[in-house]
């Protein structure tokens, strides 16, 4: 009746560990079908054909066929397919990598960071300010932008963490209405002299100094991406070395248990919620001074740093807030972006798709009963039901 | 026991498994109307497994049960009762700003419109035909535990249950209430119900039970008749024979450590708590403070903690102040801490059992060097720990959440103990631990003190506080009603933790044995 009884506590863990991965992977395959499905729908003129899927069914199956076939290979072409597209992938990665982790270790803290976009925008404020306005030679320069950059996501960060600390509002709302100031700032200060390039009327600042840009290594593939890569590491070394992220993860896990033990679980919200804000903010120095695609940094618009800090939240629960797990979510995401461009040019699929893969594949990772009902493998072993039918016998 | 009957409810060698552990292997109970019987064991023996699987809350994975002769299926808790099985439990199951009659028609609405005269005379009845008083209109928050698991009790009968599973009923009750619980249960039995009466308290299962059958790790182990001692029924429980009261030498009392002057204690609405307290514990000796839950003696833990808001009052310890100290500074000062609810406030179930042994020194030496977590120290310090206190873990890097009760809890005191003490305050220090755990924590704490610590036990259980006191101070509502010896009787300090003074006590109580004499 128990013949497995005394199974390997390793093995056990192990097939733990393998089934996470098993249910990541899943949920990929699971998004990609159904992209697949949309792609045909979406598509009038394949769609039409599956009005003679009986009289004519290669024509419809066909005609799916090769729509769906030719957008992946070129989704996956334009995100790994050559040099130039990996360094495009980790040129879209780095700052996600660096806002997931924000995202991320806030929810190791116990506390929802919406706010990784407000503090990304205060980021790139700040970086491309020093950026196009100081005068500094090479390293110097950058290294100033940098800090300045993370500095100003940190400040947008830690003030949510003291607020919540000192008066317990709740960070979900606080952060919300701190990326509406920080995006309102943004689009008031690109109307002042400050901000404007000189001889334009629409709002767009100067191009920053070459001396103060992300050096680019091989296209755009740039040094930003192993700052993002070191950011990780650092975050992994916070929490699982440091006395500091020991406080982070009992005050997130139970934080009665944590202020019992003596542990403040103000100061730690406090100093969580400005590291997040760090590392959220040096995402939006990534998108204020790492090279595009013409090997320059794009100015400073109200649009620059995209939806990071909202993107930020999916890589972070896809790579379930760890920080290996956010910089492989980050390069699936910064992949999917970056062939997402090459799919809608070649097989002119549209780039929201991508977003819709995207969604998809964190529906489905945050929803494991659901993959695990679609893909009845992937379920957790329980009581033998076969045990209780014959019990019952 | 496997005798067939007609009448009454039968567990048929039900086993429940969760993975790879057994619950209940092929256990097999029955009731009779008109009696009652108790299922005794330790803490996870599996008893509530096995209620949980006749209420229909958890499914099994063999065995039947048979109600009055007919298998019966429950895969959930409605068609349990509407079979005629009620259940009383542990943590009561109402709502709290509901009154006692809108508790009970819920779930049982009947339609879009409440028909709450019918309630409430549904109430009166039953309160009635059971001589269970109590009021249709009182809404459940402002009555005292007693009464509210009344309207329990009220609610399995309002389903006209036949049998009836009381869940360990008695946890939360005074002395005074456990006798009335008492005579209510046998006026039941002799109404025709058939009771299971869940418990490990030896006391009561004397007491009360027709029969007693005893379950140990998920198995029978054996039934005794109600006379059995209660020594014999420990070791029928735990499999070996337990000193239910452990030696303890008397105290050497030294200079006071702990001094404590008209501490009052608001909660967070602002009400007064802990109502000017005033008490002195030395080193070498153990202060019980007895008294019915909610009345003040959490509070007064979390004060000496620094975790509540004092309002007046101060709070002295080897002579610094610390009143307003937060549990850091306390911590640092030497106190030791076991809070009343380990698994809200004394470990992390996500963390690690070496993790949890560091919970309140993972900034001190040897367990931090400047920035950095020193992890062989702390993995050494947990290895240690786990050999000294028989904290039975795979591993010291498995979840604390993976622990039973009986060793979260001496976890937690293992960490507590294993650093010098000025004071040591615990709360139910063995609340839901087994018989032989028990033992072993008593022990440990009375090493404590004869180490030089002052110690505070604040318990609700009449045995401990005997069993661990030199002193015991009684609170009531916020106040000491006193401060007695812990020879006291048992029915003088019930009396006292109902707020009657210790001399009016004392009378009520000896003119009650001239009484019964006559």
């Amino acid at each position: 009746m128990s013949s497995t009884t005394s199974r390997p506590a390793f093995l056990a863990y192990l097939s733990q560990y393998w089934r996470e991965w098993a249910i990541t992977g899943a949920a990929m395959v699971l998004a990609l079908l159904l992209g697949a499905i949309l792609m045909v729908v979406a598509d009038p003129e394949v769609s039409a054909n599956f009005a003679y899927l009986f009289t004519a069914p290669q024509l419809a199956l066909g005609g799916a066929w090769a729509k769906v076939a030719g957008a992946y290979s070129a989704l996956v072409a334009g995100a790994v397919g050559s040099p130039e597209a990996l360094a495009h992938t980790s040129a879209k990665a780095a700052p996600l990598i660096c806002a997931g982790l924000g995202v991320g270790l806030g929810f190791r803290a116990g506390l929802f960071n919406i706010g990784a976009q407000g503090q990304a925008i205060m980021g790139s404020i700040v970086a491309a300010y020093i950026g196009f306005t100081f005068q500094l030679p090479y390293g110097l320069h950058l290294l100033v932008a940098i800090i300045g950059g993370v500095a100003a996501g940190a400040l947008w960060g830690g003030v949510v963490g003291w607020l919540k600390a000192k008066t317990g509002a709740h960070e979900v709302i606080v952060t919300i209405m701190m990326n509406y100031i920080a995006a309102g700032l943004l689009a008031w200060l690109l109307t002042t002299a400050a901000f404007m390039r000189p001889g334009r009327m629409d709002p767009i600042s100067p191009e920053v100094q070459p001396t103060s840009a992300l050096p680019g290594i091989y296209q755009q593939f740039h040094l930003g991406f192993l700052v993002a890569i070191l950011a990780a590491a650092a975050v992994w070394w916070l929490l699982e070395r440091s006395t500091t992220g020991f406080a982070i993860r009992a005050v997130g896990l139970n934080p009665n248990a944590a202020a019992t033990a003596g542990m403040s679980v103000a100061a730690t919200t406090t100093i969580t919620m400005t590291f997040a804000g760090a590392l959220a903010g040096l995402a939006g120095v990534q998108a204020a001074l790492g090279p595009s695609a013409n090997g320059v940094p794009v100015p400073l618009t109200v649009g620059l740093v995209g939806t990071v800090g909202f993107d930020a939240i999916t890589v972070a629960l896809l790579g379930r807030s760890r920080p290996l797990g956010i910089v492989l979510a980050g390069l699936l995401f910064g992949g999917l972006s970056a062939g997402g461009l090459a799919m809608q040019s070649v097989a002119q699929t549209p780039l929201t798709l991508t977003m819709v893969l995207q969604a998809l594949v964190v529906l489905f990772v945050a929803a494991p009963a659901l993959v695990q009902t679609l893909v009845p493998i992937l379920k957790e072993r329980k009581s033998k039901k076969v045990a209780m039918a014959g019990g019952e016998a | 026991m496997t005798a067939q009957h007609d009448a009454g409810l039968q567990l048929r060698e039900i086993t429940k498994k969760f993975g790879t552990f057994v619950a209940n292997d092929a256990v097999s109970l029955d009731v009779q109307p008109g009696e009652i019987h108790c299922l005794l064991g330790e803490n996870g023996a599996g008893k509530s497994t096995l209620m949980n699987v006749l209420y229909g809350l958890l499914q099994p994975d063999g065995g039947q049960i048979i109600l009055d002769g007919e298998e019966l299926h429950v895969e959930n808790p409605r068609q349990a009762m509407a079979a005629g099985i009620g259940m009383v439990h542990q943590h009561f199951m109402l709502v709290e700003v509901f009154t006692v009659a809108e508790n009970l028609i819920l779930g049982r609405e009947g339609g879009p419109v409440l028909n709450l005269e019918k309630a409430r005379a549904k109430v009166t009845e039953l309160a009635g035909r059971y001589n269970l008083p109590v009021d249709p209109d009182a809404r459940i928050e402002d009555l005292p535990v007693g009464i509210q698991q009344r309207v329990e009790i009220l609610k399995a009968l309002a389903n006209d249950a036949k049998y009836l599973v009381f869940d360990e009923p008695t946890a939360v009750l005074t002395p005074q209430e456990i006798d009335e619980l008492m005579i209510v249960m046998q006026k039941l039995r002799d109404d025709g119900k058939g009771i299971v009466f869940i418990t490990h308290k030896l006391r009561e299962v004397r007491a009360i039970a027709d029969r007693i059958t005893v379950l140990r790790r998920g198995k029978i182990v054996g039934s005794a008749e109600p006379g059995t001692s209660e020594s014999e029924l420990a070791e029928l429980m735990v499999g070996r024979a337990v000193d239910l009261r452990i030696a303890k030498p008397e105290a050497k009392v030294g200079q006071i450590r702990l001094s404590v002057k008209g501490l009052t204690v608001a909660n967070p609405a602002g009400a007064v708590v802990v109502d000017g307290l005033d008490f002195e514990v030395a080193s070498g000796e153990i202060l019980c403070i007895a008294g019915v839950q909610g009345n003040g003696q959490s509070e007064l833990a979390d004060a000496l903690l620094g975790n509540a808001q004092v309002t007046s009052g101060t709070v002295t310890l080897d002579g610094v102040d610390v009143t307003h100290s937060n549990p850091r500074q306390t911590i640092a000062a030497g106190l030791g801490f076991v809070p009343e609810d380990r698994q809200h406030d004394g470990y992390v179930a996500n963390f690690t059992v070496a993790e949890n042994l560091v919970l309140n020194r993972f900034t001190t030496q040897p367990f931090s060097k400047g920035l950095a977590l020193d992890l062989k120290a702390i993995a050494d310090n947990a290895t240690d720990l786990v050999e000294r206190y028989d904290i039975r873990t795979e591993s010291i890097t498995k979840l604390a959440s993976q622990l039973s009760g009986g060793n979260a809890q001496k976890l937690v005191l293992a960490r507590e103990l294993s650093r010098d003490l000025a004071l040591l305050v615990a709360s139910q220090p063995t609340r839901g631990v087994d018989v032989g755990a028990i033992e072993f924590l008593h022990k440990r704490i009375v090493a404590e003190r004869d180490t030089g610590a002052a110690v505070v036990i604040v318990s609700t259980e009449l045995e401990e506080v005997e069993a661990l006191a030199d002193r015991v101070l009684v609170m009531y509502r916020g106040k000491a009603v006193g401060i007695v010896s812990p020879e006291t009787p048992r029915d003088v300090l019930g009396l006292m933790m109902a707020g009657v003074p210790y001399e009016e006590a004392l009378a009520n109580s000896k003119a009650a044995a001239t009484g019964k004499d006559n």
